[in-house]
């Protein structure tokens, strides 16, 4: 079993027009932005993949990452929790001209939603939103005397994670808080796609440390020295580069 | 003559006790960390991930995978830990966290809460406010005790959109402390100077009297 795929063009090879995409990250921490913009670079060569619907917790800062992908006109729908960031004038500008769909979902319940859909539970009961227009239309039931909000399960046809180390069985490691919501969108999706700054042989992560067990994972492909979206937001970056 | 921000999170951080897990909300109650009274050892807990998490780190030395839910740059300290969201929502839903403090748009006197949403206008964003108004044992709120216009924050009913029903325990505004208790403001603590009156006039729902109102004192800051 080798999991491990040559080269980022590879890893999003696969991804086809109206998929929904789970891309990790909180802000700028765990994401992967070097597969984003591969999948950015495949829209510019092929005009697909389009119409994606995009699972994440915000909705990009600045023009990397995500706000990239929404800046090529790529994202009909977004489903988030806080499309705000320091710099969120791309989803504003899209959003403001009718141009994205947006999904809000409280954080937790987007976290738990995801959960579900990679453990195989349809539905779930929580607190969060009772009461609020976030639950409008949700059905309510009453569990030892509070009540609960229905919600449903979320899976995608492709998730896109960043991890730390990585074997050719898919066991992943993360670093520090950029776990977020990488290993549970890796639990979620049909085809996960996993980017790592290191691809170690197997063994060469300590079994006890492995976070996500290799079955949730279709495909690794090695990025030493990942950017951070913090840092080329710092430096102006713009994907693609402006032509000279 | 009112608090400062800083001296309302002082105000709020003498009420956290030793070896209590604690969520603070973006922007102002991040500041209640920095005025732990000595001796007392809290947990904060951020909803990215984070247990444990120290103070901000020299500017140049950031970690951008070391961010707390503002993604502010945070550091490490002996015994901190990571997990992913799920996880950290069991923590917030599951009842575990003691204390979550967080900032208003507005209060009801019934506890019921609204700071996500100031209306239709604007692009709406709710990031993990409405799961941490459940679960926490205590949650409290820090804010002005009026808005910048001088309205009322603290209401009968609250106007804008709400993120819980029912969940406000505690009020640390920038005149008083004040309990939700039972559908009713019951308050706690005034600055010295103002009267039961003119605090009365700045809130928009009745202050209620349960024993005698401290005086709340808070030195510089």
């Amino acid at each position: 079993m080798d999991k491990t795929l040559p080269d980022l063009a590879t890893a999003v090879a696969g991804i086809d027009d109206g998929m929904t995409v789970m891309i990790g990250g909180f802000g700028g921490s765990g994401a992967p932005i070097e597969l984003v913009h591969a999948l950015i670079d495949r829209f510019l060569a092929t005009g697909h993949p389009k119409d994606l619907t995009v699972v994440n917790n915000n909705a990009g800062n600045g023009h990397v990452g995500l706000a990239a992908l929404i800046e090529a006109g790529m994202v009909r729908k977004l489903i988030c929790s806080f499309p705000r960031s320091a710099d969120p004038v791309v989803f504003t500008e899209a959003y403001r001209a009718g141009a994205i769909e947006l999904e809000l979902v409280p954080q937790g319940t987007l976290a738990e939603r995801i959960r579900a859909g990679g453990a195989g539970i349809p539905a779930f009961y929580t607190p969060t939103s009772f009461g609020t227009d976030l639950a409008q239309g949700k059905p309510v039931e009453e569990f030892e005397g509070r009540p609960y909000v229905q919600e449903r399960w979320l899976k995608a046809d492709v998730a896109l994670v960043k991890a730390h180390l990585g074997d050719r069985l898919g066991n992943l490691t993360y670093r520090m808080a950029g776990r977020n919501f990488n290993p549970l969108m890796c639990m979620a999706a049909a085809q996960t796609i996993v980017q790592v700054s290191h691809i170690v042989e197997p063994g060469g992560i300590d079994p006890e440390a492995v976070v996500t067990p290799g079955i949730f994972v279709q495909g690794v492909v090695e990025v030493a020295s990942p950017a951070q979206e913090e840092d080329l937001n710092r430096a102006g970056a713009v994907y693609p580069e402006a032509a000279a | 003559m009112k608090l400062t921000p800083s001296q309302m999170a002082w105000r709020a951080a003498q009420d956290i006790a030793d070896g209590a897990y604690v969520n603070l909300g973006i922007g102002f109650p991040e500041m209640v960390a920095k005025f732990q009274p000595p001796g007392r050892e809290a947990i904060f807990h951020t909803e990215n991930g984070i247990l444990g998490f120290g103070e901000a780190p020299a500017a140049g030395t950031e970690d951008w995978d070391l961010i707390n839910a503002g993604k502010k740059a945070v550091t490490l300290k002996p015994g901190t830990a990571f997990f992913h969201h799920a996880d950290s929502f069991a923590m917030v839903r599951g009842g575990h966290l003691d204390v979550a403090i967080l900032g208003a748009y507005e209060v009801a006197e019934t506890g019921d809460l609204a700071n996500w949403s100031t209306g239709p206008k604007g692009v709406p964003a709710v990031g993990g406010a409405m799961d941490l108004v459940h679960g926490a044992r205590q949650v409290a709120v820090l804010t002005d005790h009026v808005t910048k216009d001088g309205k009322p924050k603290l209401v009968q009913r609250c106007s804008l959109p709400l993120t819980g029903v029912g969940c406000v325990t505690r009020i640390y505004s920038s005149l008083a402390v004040i309990d939700v208790s039972l559908g009713r403001f019951v308050l706690r603590e005034k600055l010295a100077e103002l009267t039961l009156e003119g605090l009365q006039a700045l809130t928009g729902a009745t202050l209620h009297l349960d024993g005698p109102v401290a005086d709340l004192t808070v030195s510089e800051l």
